[in-house]
């Protein structure tokens, strides 16, 4: 069952549309991310289905209940949506335990009230911030701000949490925990999650579904294993991550490129499966260039490695073929490679082709 | 050069359309404090032509403008460098007693600039004329630039100065790159209200003996039965203001985004006097003594002869306190009731109508005293006799009159409070109206107090006004004043002046934050 249902939404004006007609839908207990460039319209698609925004057209429907349809917009605080913003923006007046129980009764002293309830104690628990049920937000640090904004937008029970790029303040280590923390307790709670976020690896690590967006348009929407190994076109390919584009000639399953003959499967549009002989665009992940000598390999090429750049768990070796074209492979370790250093590559698994762009 | 240093974050689309009912309080708020120059515009067009363009061809008016005008911008720019240099020691500088200069600062607002020019002259009768005015003058408004700049430079950071240090600007440079765009729009707003109060200064000017447009108006409505004069030469001081106002905007508007992250420790980094220690002090004693201590130690000196306090009444002198609060509190009510929707308004939605609200509002500041006194004596006269000369009718003149004050501090304290706590409380099951009651005022309260005790000292104060609406009988620290300086009686005078000074020193010293606040209060 889908527990948030997009059909054709769109927001601004006739001149510059900031959403121009999004269809998704998320099924219920999953955690979507939306990622993008900046601009793409992925924070006013979250503001429009918490209703911060409202929809020009289109439909929006959350379980059951309607949101947003012709003319008709419901308020953001009967949406019952729990809203995580970038900032935190936790209240300054109100400790962390009254910042929790916020939406919990109208008003600073309805939130000093249930304060002292079980259901914040319960909360703060969950976000493992009991001890500090008494501070100000000035006295936390950002990931602890963060925790207090989802138990606060978690205290009012909503059917799904919106967060707007949550964890873009953090450092990298206590991002990656709080990134898995968020994920546990969502599941925990059975409550459906939306995250943007700018940072694609994030995306794919933690979301159970990725939306890539461009230009107020969804390109796709998919689990992460098919955004990053079945991507719509090259564009959205490059966005999930590294990638090669190559041109090549199709011919019967196999492309003729510079790389010589590539097992390749069609990437595009089913109604636009290539004839022999029809030029096409081939992807090629990193990962699959794989570095030595493989004489098995049907496709293998020599090439000059021109740049390495370091990773820790892996590296990106920069390679230049004969005739100019720049590759990059990513191999475990460098073992004895150098820049300048000749190599013998090889393309593992089908490479997927496109339409040329 | 301000404008490739702000990068303007792009306003969240859909939500930019005012709600309708805060849109329709604003312009019912710009429709009540308007009627006082609506009765004046009607009262001018009701002339006739040939009598209109006698008046101004009349030989004094050039004079009487000319005067008006270098009066204003010479008043203005010395306060806006006095109040500048002022807030920047205040506030950067490590000073000894920050908390006692801090309240020193804002003390010249607890003196009606008449008194302050009647204990000079006690001292100095010869000090009239355009230097005495301008001397006066400069004191006394100087605060008005002080207060906002030092908040601005408060709130904001000095990060961005070290950013043009290592840029290879110098310290000058640096300033001028960092932190001069963060605090130009409060230096805009507090040179625009100096100016404007100078505009409309009536007591100090009329005790120096400097003629200008205001003292104009008075003799006019006083000494003749020919009033359309009067409200011509009102409409031209309305005119100049309007300038002034629309200057402002056009200035402000370049400058959109507020600096200063949400969660985020403002950085503001302290400098050390060393050299320039002495000089400083100097400076900062400067206003104080001449605005407050000067003539306020004049007046304790009449006061304290023996014979001003045989002559005392103090049943009478408690009756003008009481009178005094009362009706400054209401004032204070009135103006902020008016000025908050028109604030909120300016403070979280831009655009042509937004702009033209926030200009009628503040229209009043332009308005001497006597004309919104007279107009409203007729319109009550005309529309509502049963108020004519009630208390009622004399709060809401201070409630126009004022209302400019409490829409800059209300405005700028609601556009501090960020707009995602708002967002948040939306999606926690609040109300548009239990977002703004519980969270917006909630977090903007101290701009809305500070706003309401500018107004309840401003409305202590004001005389023209006060002299003509106040219901019979009734007298108030400024109208007792009054009377005892126009026959010179300064000893009489003196218990009156001190309890001015006292009363509304209590404001102006919550005012000045010297109040130890919350400080886990939004930060700013």
């Amino acid at each position: 069952m889908s527990q948030l249902s997009l059909t054709d939404v769109v927001v601004g004006f006739d001149a510059e549309p900031v959403l121009r007609g999004i269809t998704l839908d998320v099924p219920s207990g999953a955690l979507a991310a939306v990622v993008g460039p900046s601009g793409c319209g992925k924070t006013t698609l979250l503001r429009t289905i918490a209703g911060l925004v409202r929809a020009r057209s289109g439909e929006i429907r959350i379980g059951q209940r309607m949101m947003a349809t012709h003319g008709i917009h419901l308020a953001p605080e009967k949406r019952r949506v729990g809203w995580v913003p970038q900032d935190a923006a936790l209240f300054p007046h109100l400790t962390v335990a009254e910042n929790v129980a916020f939406g919990l009764g109208i008003g600073t002293r309805a939130a000093r009230r249930a304060a002292r309830g079980a259901e914040v104690a319960r909360l703060l628990g969950l976000v493992s911030l009991s001890a500090l049920a008494d501070r100000l937000p000035s006295q936390l640090s950002g990931g602890q701000a963060q925790r207090v904004a989802l138990a606060r937008a978690l205290a009012v029970s909503p059917e799904i949490v919106l967060l707007d790029e949550p964890f873009a303040a953090l450092d990298p280590v206590l991002r990656a925990e709080l990134r898995a923390e968020v994920r546990a307790l969502l599941a925990a709670e059975g409550v459906t999650g939306i995250l943007v976020t700018h940072d694609q690896a994030e995306a794919l690590s933690t979301a159970d579904f990725v939306a890539v967006m461009n230009d107020g348009q969804l390109l796709q929407f998919g689990t992460p294993r098919e955004i990053y190994e079945r991507p719509r076109d090259p564009w959205v390919a490059g966005f999930v991550g590294e990638s090669n584009l190559v041109r090549g000639m199709w011919s019967d399953g196999f492309v003729e490129c510079v790389l010589g003959r590539v097992v390749a499967q069609w990437g595009g549009a089913s109604t636009a499966v290539p004839v022999d002989g029809q030029p096409v665009t081939l992807l090629l992940r990193p990962e699959q260039l794989v570095l030595g000598p493989a004489p098995t390999m049907p496709a293998a090429f020599s090439a000059t490695v021109t740049t390495m750049s370091y990773g820790g768990h892996d590296v990106l070796v920069g390679l230049m073929l004969a005739d100019g074209t720049r590759m990059i492979s990513r191999v475990v370790s460098a073992g004895a490679l150098s820049a300048g250093a000749p190599v013998t590559a090889s393309v593992s698994g089908p490479a997927l082709a496109f339409s040329p762009q | 050069m301000t404008e490739h240093v702000i990068e303007v974050a792009a306003p969240p689309v859909g939500s930019r359309r005012p709600p309708p009912a805060l849109l329709a309080l604003a312009i019912l708020a710009c429709a009540v404090s308007a009627i006082p120059l609506v009765y004046l515009l009607v009262r001018v067009s009701g002339g006739a032509p040939d009598e209109i363009a006698s008046i101004l061809a009349r030989p004094r008016m050039p004079a009487l403008l000319l005067n008006t005008v270098s009066l204003v911008v010479t008043v203005t720019l010395s306060s806006l460098v006095l109040g500048m240099l002022t807030a920047f020691l205040l506030v950067r500088v490590r000073l000894r007693a920050q908390r006692v200069w801090i309240v020193l600062a804002a003390l010249p607002l607890a003196v009606p600039s008449y008194l302050a020019a009647f204990g000079w002259l006690a001292l100095i009768p010869g000090m009239q004329g355009f230097w005495g005015s301008f001397f006066l003058l400069t004191i006394v408004s100087t605060p008005y630039v002080t207060l906002p700049v030092a908040a601005a430079i408060r709130g904001g950071t000095t990060g961005l100065d070290d950013v043009a240090r290592t840029l290879g600007h110098g310290p000058w440079r640096a300033f001028w790159l960092g932190t001069w765009p963060q605090i130009r729009p409060a230096a805009l707003a507090g040179s625009l209200l100096v100016a404007l109060y100078v505009l409309s200064e009536f007591g100090a000017v009329a005790l120096m003996r400097y003629p200008v447009l205001t003292t104009a108006i008075q003799q006019a409505y006083g000494a003749s039965f020919n009033r359309n004069y009067a409200a011509i030469l009102a409409i031209i001081l309305v005119a100049i203001a309007m300038i002034l106002v629309f200057g402002e905007q056009r200035a402000r508007g370049r400058v959109r985004r507020q600096f200063g992250a949400v969660t985020g420790v403002s950085r503001v980094r302290m400098v050390s006097l060393r050299a320039a220690r002495i000089p400083s002090y100097l400076l900062l004693a400067v206003v104080p003594t001449c605005a407050v201590g000067i003539p306020v130690s004049v007046l304790v000196g009449r006061l304290l002869q023996a014979e001003t306090l045989r002559e005392l009444d103090v049943l009478s002198l408690g009756q003008a306190i009481a009178n005094t609060l009362g009706l400054a509190l209401g004032g204070a009510v009135t103006a902020v009731l008016l000025a908050i929707p028109i604030a909120a308004l300016a403070a979280r939605y831009r655009g042509r109508v937004v702009r033209a609200i926030e200009s009628t509002g503040y229209l009043a500041l332009g308005l001497p005293g006597i004309v919104v006194g007279l107009s409203l004596v007729f319109f009550s006269l005309a529309v509502i006799p049963a108020l004519y000369q009630t208390a009622i009718v004399l709060t809401f003149a201070y409630g126009v009159l004022f209302m400019p004050k409490a829409i800059g501090a209300i405005r700028s304290s609601v556009a501090q409070v960020p707009e995602s706590l708002s967002d948040v409380a939306r999606t926690l099951g609040y109300s548009r109206w239990q977002t703004w009651r519980h969270v917006t005022v909630r977090l903007a309260r101290p701009g809305i107090m500070a706003g309401a005790m500018l107004v309840a000292v401003t409305a202590m104060k004001e005389l023209p006004a006060t002299l003509l609406l106040r219901p019979t009988g009734t007298n108030t620290l400024a109208t007792e004043l009054w009377a005892r300086t126009d026959v010179s009686a300064y000893g009489a005078a003196a218990p009156y002046a001190a309890a001015l000074v006292l009363v509304a020193s209590v404001p102006a010293f919550l005012l000045s934050g010297a109040r130890r606040g919350r400080t886990d209060e939004v930060p700013s």
